[in-house]
């Protein structure tokens, strides 16, 4: 279990001033100019030794992103972009950081944009998000007032300017590329890569887009080194992490812990344990909606890491645990899922466009066992059919829950099937 | 030059080409919807997903760029089930109307369907429905069989540059849409029914008239503007149905202007199919021999001196020479092409030609504009100059009336004085002109239909000669003709010298006071009342203005109707073939010309159209070459003078209408009403 003095988010919870003087009085902005000094190369040398992965979902080692940068500003301005899009199902992490320590994140932008030589960066802030984008704004312009950022920030000599940018709440603009077109006034539709953002980015200049919880974390893991993020946390996967647990817990929260935390210990430390008992676990959904879920089975030992979870067909994702124990029809949970799917493509691509509606409309008819032993084949088949055939993730988001229903239960799937054909002939 | 591995083939490819292009090196075809290769990039179809070593997933081949040592594979088992899904994806909401569809038979889905999809559908729910959108008199709307491909919303910000049309909704309620439902507001927007790779824009006046197999398709040339696009005609029996864009890069590309597509209706309305002659005031009908012997009669009353014949916006270069042929040999010199007043120089050939070329226009950096709407007067030529402000950031600026051309100007005011300024760099312009590398100006026929248009042709010479606008491999200077007819009959010689100075008013002069044979080849475009004392003969094929005052009318065949050879703008010699015989008892001019000099007595030195030709070609050279642009040596015109300071009058005030056949046109009607009313401010030049 994580140490309180090894938390990252101390206000996570709100409990403390979230102002510009709470923040420093928890040890944000203290010294960032002599961060700042060590050094581009430092930071992200820091950053690559910390075996920081980025919070966002997919997990990339935020340090070799950044480096994928050029080196040196030449013809085009370089960006940071910081995703705050958080749309998610089930993830609620980035909402606490932005609302409740948003100078954590300020000063992870400003020191991040440094390091990869970025004298703009823009945060692409959810729609929805209406009182944690005016506490940002606000924490904002304090540290504006305060000359902590703007020209010569912090008196390092780097002048680096933060704009916050309200989005319209389209989960696709949480995709990267889709939140530049967005960022950029655009309609919010992924773009064909290559090009990567690092090389043709926001108005077509070279840009990073990371995650709220990955920037928030850069200034400790800078001031408290990297062997001591590396420390935590198990090899490949360190650090701290924040969990969403939601669903059939005694109590849902968010809380930080080390990575690599048996989901077993996550959920009864800090939830309260599953409704009615471990046993009565039917299922969970290891880190929101677009990941496999995967049965109890498989939840009494796995650990919640990138390696682990993937060595189990699912993934960590943005680390959302969505708990559901035995009173779930699970057909229709996912169906549910399959619905946000077809609602929140973008209609760019055919295989997402077209597929994630037949993909609704059997799952539909599934919860009822309304269709024939063969089309849940077919239903399988489409799912492969939208994986890897589009743009961005979307697709492969609306084909995984899928599959891990079929994969894990397939028997009740059948079961109802042959039940409601049973009814059927009766009648 | 770089390799890739395709199917464990090793191919040489060009750098900057995509893997789709390399496949197609390799003669593999790679399915597609969205690709085109004139348009951006899309990638949405998914259609083209091929498989690359080291990458987990298919890539899209249109969109991934070749590079050295790439392995491709184009018939693994991924790319076979990739292209199956698509396939059933793109086809789960697509109506399957076949039978009913225009496309049918023509259709990139049916076609790709057959080779690359399922046999049958397992797709068991309600397809979606999608309303049909209004676009305008030309394009008909089934929306529900769109597959999203976004060709026609790219073509008409790119390369049409109206935002007209536009992808809105999102998800299975995506749909292409003109917003508010008005007509797409652009003179190119036919060309998005070729681009919908399925039936979802169709040709709206050729809806449900034929399918395309049953139409005879004829290779030949449009004579709506001076462009001289590269056309297919595709007749039924004698009426033309449909008119398509053949792929000509030098000229028109692949795109077509809607009056080359749409007017043609106008083909089978107000047609001359019999020969008249007018008796008290009113039109008989009657015999070729009658009207001819009606003529002759005419002609041996009148001195050979008081006999002059005029060409008109559509007449070929067999019909001008073997006029010129006639007249000449019956001993008089009084033809002229030059009706429009405009004050052509017709020794230097480099005066009257557009010299730099169509598809050199995308190497210049500056052009400048004088008196002239290239959108309306030639559209395919300004889809090429916006294409080099996009591509070549080619400044453009404009002497002239305000008007929208579909890309940034700068404007310069509404007075041919300024090019004096320029001329002398009292103008900030003068420097952009001194610095640019290669400049054009562009002179419209506007700027030298009036009474100093000589002097505008020298101060233009001067700046030729003083910003070095011509040199070895370039010539900036260029004149924007607006008829097919008019470069032809002037390198035929078909003018008088003496008329130069002022055309209308010298044929005015010489029809006035005496009792003159005047005949008119399809000229409509004239005032009419200076022919009161004359005899007038019309040989054209729509009863027009001309027809209406004609004493003896001589019915032709159209474009279509015949072989003939047009010299367009550029001065390029192009061949036109007929589609269908000409209808009723129309002749071609030329045999008329033949029979009337045979009736004369003259000698007309050829007895078909083969020997015509090779008379054609002995008298000028250049008509030996098709489709060759020749280089014109860059020589003296224009007489010094003062420009005077009035505002130019532009020669064009609807796209929609502007010869015999437009005018008969009902589908140009309805644009006319549609299109140019409800965007008057846009289109109809203001200022």
């Amino acid at each position: 279990m994580l140490k309180a003095e090894n938390k990252i988010f101390s206000n996570l919870y709100g409990e403390k001033d979230w102002r510009l003087k709470g923040a420093m009085a928890r040890g944000t902005w203290n010294n960032t100019k002599e961060l700042l000094l060590k050094g581009k190369d430092f930071i992200l040398e820091e950053v690559k030794k910390s075996g920081l992965r980025g919070r966002g979902g997919a997990g990339f080692p935020t340090g070799l992103k950044l480096s994928f940068m050029p080196k040196n500003i030449e013809h085009k301005p370089h960006y940071l972009v910081v995703n705050a899009d958080e749309s998610e199902p089930g993830t609620c992490k980035d909402r606490e950081i932005l609302r409740n320590d948003p100078h954590l994140l300020i000063e992870g932008c400003l020191l991040s944009s440094f390091a990869i030589s970025a004298k703009a960066c823009y945060i692409y802030i959810r729609g929805e998000y209406y009182n944690e984008s005016s506490n940002l704004q606000q924490a904002i312009n304090e540290a504006y007032e305060n000359g902590l950022i703007g020209k010569n920030a912090c008196k390092s000599g780097w002048d680096f300017d933060l704009y916050l940018h309200r989005g319209a709440g389209a989960y696709i603009c949480g995709e990267e590329t889709a939140l530049l077109e967005s960022l950029e006034g655009k309609k919010g539709q992924p773009r064909l890569k290559p090009p990567f953002p690092a090389a043709v980015g926001l108005y077509g200049c070279p840009t990073t887009v990371n995650n709220v919880e990955t920037i928030a974390v850069i200034p400790t893991i800078i001031r408290r080194g990297s062997s001591w993020f590396a420390d935590i946390g198990r090899p490949k996967n360190t650090g701290t992490k924040i969990f969403c647990i939601s669903g059939h817990v005694n109590s849902p929260c968010n809380v930080e812990e080390e990575m690599g935390i048996p989901l077993k210990e996550l959920i009864e430390k800090h939830a309260g344990g599953v409704r009615g008992g471990w046993e009565n676990l039917l299922a969970v959904i290891p880190g929101g909606a677009s990941v496999p879920l995967i049965p109890k089975s498989i939840c009494d030992n796995v650990l919640m890491d990138f390696d682990s979870l993937q060595e189990v067909q699912s993934g960590l994702g943005t680390a959302a645990v969505i708990v559901m124990d035995k009173s779930t029809d699970i057909i229709e949970a996912i169906s549910r899922l399959s619905h946000f799917y077809m609602h929140e493509s973008c209609g760019q691509c055919t295989p997402c466009r077209e597929g994630t509606g037949w993909l609704y409309r059997m799952m539909t008819k599934m919860i009822k066992g309304d269709l024939l032993s063969p089309e849940v084949d077919k239903l399988l088949s489409v799912t492969k059919q939208v994986e890897g055939h589009t743009i961005c993730a979307l697709g492969d988001a609306a084909a995984w829950p899928i599959q891990g229903l079929l994969r894990h239960f397939r028997e009740d799937v059948e079961k109802r099937i042959i039940e409601h054909n049973k009814i059927k002939e009766v009648a | 030059m770089p390799t890739i591995i395709i199917n464990d083939e090793k191919i040489e490819f060009k750098e900057g080409m995509n893997v789709l292009q390399a496949c197609e090196l390799a003669g593999i075809e790679i399915p597609r919807f969205c690709y085109h290769d004139r348009l951006s990039i899309a990638g949405n179809c998914r259609m083209c997903l091929v498989e690359m070593e080291n990458s987990p997933k298919p890539i899209a081949s249109c969109a991934m760029p070749a590079t050295d040592g790439m392995k491709i594979k184009t018939n693994s088992k991924i790319v076979k089930d990739a292209r199956h899904g698509v396939m059933e994806f793109l086809l789960i909401n697509h109506p399957l109307d076949c039978p009913i569809c225009d496309q049918g038979g023509e259709c990139d889905l049916q076609d790709q369907a057959m080779y690359y999809g399922f046999d049958k559908s397992s797709y068991k729910e309600n397809k979606r429905a999608v309303n049909n959108k209004y676009m305008g008199p030309l394009i008909s709307t089934i929306m529900t069989r769109c597959i999203h491909c976004t060709r026609c919303v790219r073509f008409s910000t790119e390369i049409a540059g109206v935002d007209d049309l536009g992808l809105l909704g999102r998800g299975e309620k995506a749909e292409i849409t003109t917003y508010l439902e008005k007509a797409m507001n652009s003179e190119l927007s036919g060309n998005v029914i070729d681009l919908c790779p399925v039936g979802a824009l169709t040709n709206k006046p050729y809806e449900f008239q034929a399918r395309p197999w049953e139409l005879k398709k004829t290779e030949t040339i449009d004579v709506f503007d001076a462009v001289g696009s590269n056309i297919r005609v595709d007749s039924i029996g004698k009426k033309v149905l449909r008119v398509l864009p053949r792929i000509n890069e030098d000229i028109n590309e692949e795109w077509i202007n809607d009056k080359t597509r749409f007017a043609i209706d106008g083909l089978q309305k107000q047609r001359l199919d019999k020969c008249y002659i007018k008796e008290n005031e009113r039109f008989q009908e009657t015999s070729w021999k009658k009207a001819l012997d009606r003529i002759i009669l005419q002609i041996n009353k009148t001195s050979s001196k008081n006999i002059m014949t005029l060409s008109g916006k559509l007449s070929d270069v067999e019909t001008i020479f073997s006029t010129k042929m006639l007249f000449d040999n019956i001993g008089s010199n009084n033809y002229e092409c030059r009706i429009d007043n405009v004050r052509i120089e017709p020794k230097a050939r480099v005066s009257y030609t557009f010299n730099t070329g169509i598809a050199r226009i995308e190497e210049s950096d500056l052009i400048l504009l004088i008196g002239t709407n290239p959108r309306w007067e030639a559209s395919i030529l300004n889809a090429r100059i916006r294409k080099s402000y996009l591509n070549n950031n080619t400044r453009v600026a404009l002497i002239g009336n305000k008007k929208d051309l579909t890309y940034d100007y700068e404007y310069l005011g509404n007075s041919l004085k300024i090019l004096e300024d320029i001329l002398n760099e009292k103008n900030d312009f003068s420097l952009l002109m001194k610095e640019s590398k290669k400049p054009m100006i562009i002179l419209g026929e506007a700027a030298l239909a009036r009474q100093d248009g000589n002097c505008v042709l020298n101060v233009c010479r001067k700046m030729c000669e003083k910003f070095s606008i011509v040199d070895k491999n370039w010539n900036g200077f260029n004149f924007l003709n607006s008829s097919i007819s008019k470069i032809g009959a002037l390198d035929i010689g078909f003018y008088n010298e003496s008329f130069s100075a002022d055309v209308q008013k010298n044929i005015d002069k010489f029809c006035s006071n005496k009792e003159s044979v005047v005949f008119l080849l399809g000229v409509d475009e004239i005032d009419m009342d200076i022919f009161q004392n004359s005899f007038v003969v019309y040989i054209g094929h729509h009863g027009d203005r001309g027809a209406h005052r004609a004493d003896v009318i001589l019915p032709a065949p159209a474009y279509t109707e015949k072989d003939s050879l047009y010299v367009n703008l550029e001065g390029r010699i192009l061949q036109a073939h007929q589609c269908h015989a000409p209808l009723g008892d129309a002749k071609e001019e030329w045999k008329i010309m033949k029979m009337l000099g045979d009736m004369l007595g003259a000698n007309m030195k050829f007895k078909n159209l083969h020997e015509l030709r090779e008379l054609i070609c002995l008298s000028n050279e250049l008509f030996r070459e098709i489709n060759v642009l020749h280089k014109n040596k860059f020589s003296t015109f224009g007489i010094s003078g003062e420009i005077i300071e009035s505002p130019i009058v532009d020669v064009i005030n609807n796209f929609y209408m502007t010869d015999p056949i437009s005018r008969s046109s009902k589908t140009m009607a309805e644009c006319t009403s549609d299109i140019l009313k409800l965007n008057k401010d846009a289109l109809i030049p203001n200022d």
